[in-house]
């Protein structure tokens, strides 16, 4: 059916485009992106420092710095993305963005992409220990680079479980805590006292499959220089689904 | 052609059955009042037609468009302020209008903008971020934003709910000064803004259409015009 007049629907990327823009220049509107990146910048340093003793350990590479990132991002990633959702509801705006001529994929693709860019913009601010690394010695850049883009998406895979658990909720708290836990979950998979918990209730075959939904085992080969078909699926299919999920939870509201 | 046709519409909440199969039809060039008591399902009503909630039953259509089958084509004709006239707090009401109209995807947008700022006079708070607006300039930007793409069809939840009598007059006279080109659906509590307003009058109680009339039958009714609300919603 048609009307007269009609006006042109919105093209999708405008949309996207626009939604994106707005998220991201939401994260620098207020202190606490400020807050965020600092805080990211000092454990991320720290822990690769104080806790892996990357100076001590006299080798050229970044594992030590990798090591960390998953502890990181599960607690970090569902801070950014709390508010992806939770907070459109609490202001009452998605109201607004619901009954404007855009889809709610739309919405979800736009908030998830600078969400996304926010975390990389994170990670990005630690490069000098990649350079200070290239400075002392004579790392493989590759290596370097591979690291960075698992830990990129690595960041990709804790934001899409934290978008679920901000389209589930008004409270950015509650989408918080909810998403850190989940996040949580799958960082312990893969370390000794999650193996040691669950050594009692399955076999070794099961353990093992369980320890491969790890975030750590899927980002081990990234740090070792190594981009597998397998964790590209995996970290991918953790972004991708979280905010295909989200985006249904919303769409039935 | 009617521009809003709402036919046997019905929604529940649990328990709760909010809409129980509401029907009617808005032609352009009507004002339609939405009045009933609080928990009526104005709001409800409103929020299907708009497409933010789906119905559980029926059908709502915006200039011919099905809002559950072509949302996106029923939103393109529809400008709608929800209830409180919700807006992005750390935003200017420039950049929240800007926001708008990009993802309306408008031609001009800066020009459309401007033109909106104007019509609403929101120019001396352009600059401001929506947190710091009095209410009444908030209530103008929701509507502000409903209006930015000049919409054939415009549905706004208590557009002057706890406004100062300057600015419920501010309000009125913009809707007033547009009315005819649109099919407008207004939902008050203030049985004055009627007489002022509206050319139509429906009102709602317990999720039905208790009266649907234009507004010369529904001033008839008495000269008490909240007595005639009660005996309609009871």
């Amino acid at each position: 059916m048609s009307s007269e007049s009609s006006p042109p629907a919105p093209r999708a990327t405008s949309a996207v485009w626009a939604i994106f823009n707005r998220e991201f220049a939401g994260y620098f509107r207020t202190p606490l992106a400020y807050v965020f990146l600092a805080v990211f910048n000092a454990f991320a340093i720290s822990l690769a420092f104080f806790v892996g003793n990357i100076y001590e350990a006299g080798v050229a590479n970044l594992d030590r710095f990798f090591l960390y990132h998953p502890w990181l991002w599960a607690f970090l990633a569902p801070a950014a993305g709390a508010r992806l959702w939770a907070e459109e509801r609490r202001q009452g705006t998605i109201e607004l963005l619901l009954t404007w001529p855009i889809s709610v994929w739309q919405v979800a693709v736009g908030k998830f992409l600078a969400a996304w860019l926010f975390l990389a913009t994170a990670l990005l601010i630690t490069l000098p220990i990649a350079f200070t690394v290239g400075y002392l010695g004579d790392p493989d850049v590759g290596v370097i680079i591979s690291g960075y883009l698992g830990s990129l998406l690595c960041a990709g895979a804790c934001l899409g479980i934290a978008s679920i658990a901000s389209a589930l909720t008004r409270n950015q708290v509650i989408a918080f805590v909810t998403g850190f836990l989940a996040c949580f979950l799958l960082v312990l998979i893969g370390y000794g006292v999650f193996d040691e918990f669950i050594s009692g209730l399955f076999t070794p075959n099961i353990i093992e499959e369980v320890r491969r939904i790890g975030l750590w085992r899927n980002l081990e080969p990234f740090t070792l220089g190594l981009v597998d078909l397998r964790p590209v699926a995996y970290f991918l299919t953790l972004s991708f689904g979280g905010l295909g999920l989200s985006t249904i939870i919303i769409e039935r509201r | 052609m009617a521009l809003i046709e709402v036919k046997n519409l019905k929604k529940s909440y649990g328990a709760i059955h909010a809409v129980r199969g509401i029907s009617f039809t808005v032609e352009r060039g009507e004002v339609v009042g939405f009045l009933g008591p609080n928990g009526a399902g104005k709001s409800t009503t409103m929020k299907l037609i708009a497409g933010h909630l789906r119905a559980d039953h029926g059908a709502a259509n915006v200039a011919s468009f099905d809002v559950s089958t072509h949302p996106i084509e029923a939103k393109t004709h529809l400008g709608y302020s929800p209830e409180g006239a919700p807006a992005y707090s750390e935003m200017t009401v420039r950049e929240f209008l800007r926001f708008a109209a990009d993802l309306r995807n408008l031609p001009n947008p800066s020009e459309k903008v401007k033109k909106t700022l104007a019509l609403c006079r929101l120019n001396e708070v352009a600059h401001q971020t929506v947190d710091t607006l009095s209410k009444g300039y908030r209530m103008r930007l929701g509507f502000a934003q409903a209006v930015i793409h000049d919409p054939e069809v415009l549905i706004l939840d208590e557009p002057t709910d706890g406004l100062d009598p300057n600015q419920k007059f501010e309000v009125r006279r913009i809707l007033k000064e547009m009315a005819s080109r649109k099919a407008v659906i207004v939902s008050t509590h203030i049985l004055e803004e009627i007489d002022e307003l509206c050319t139509r009058v429906i009102v709602i109680a317990h999720g039905e259409v208790r009266c649907d009339e234009s507004k010369e039958q529904f001033l008839q009714r008495g000269t008490d015009l909240n007595e005639v609300f009660r005996k309609l919603t009871a």
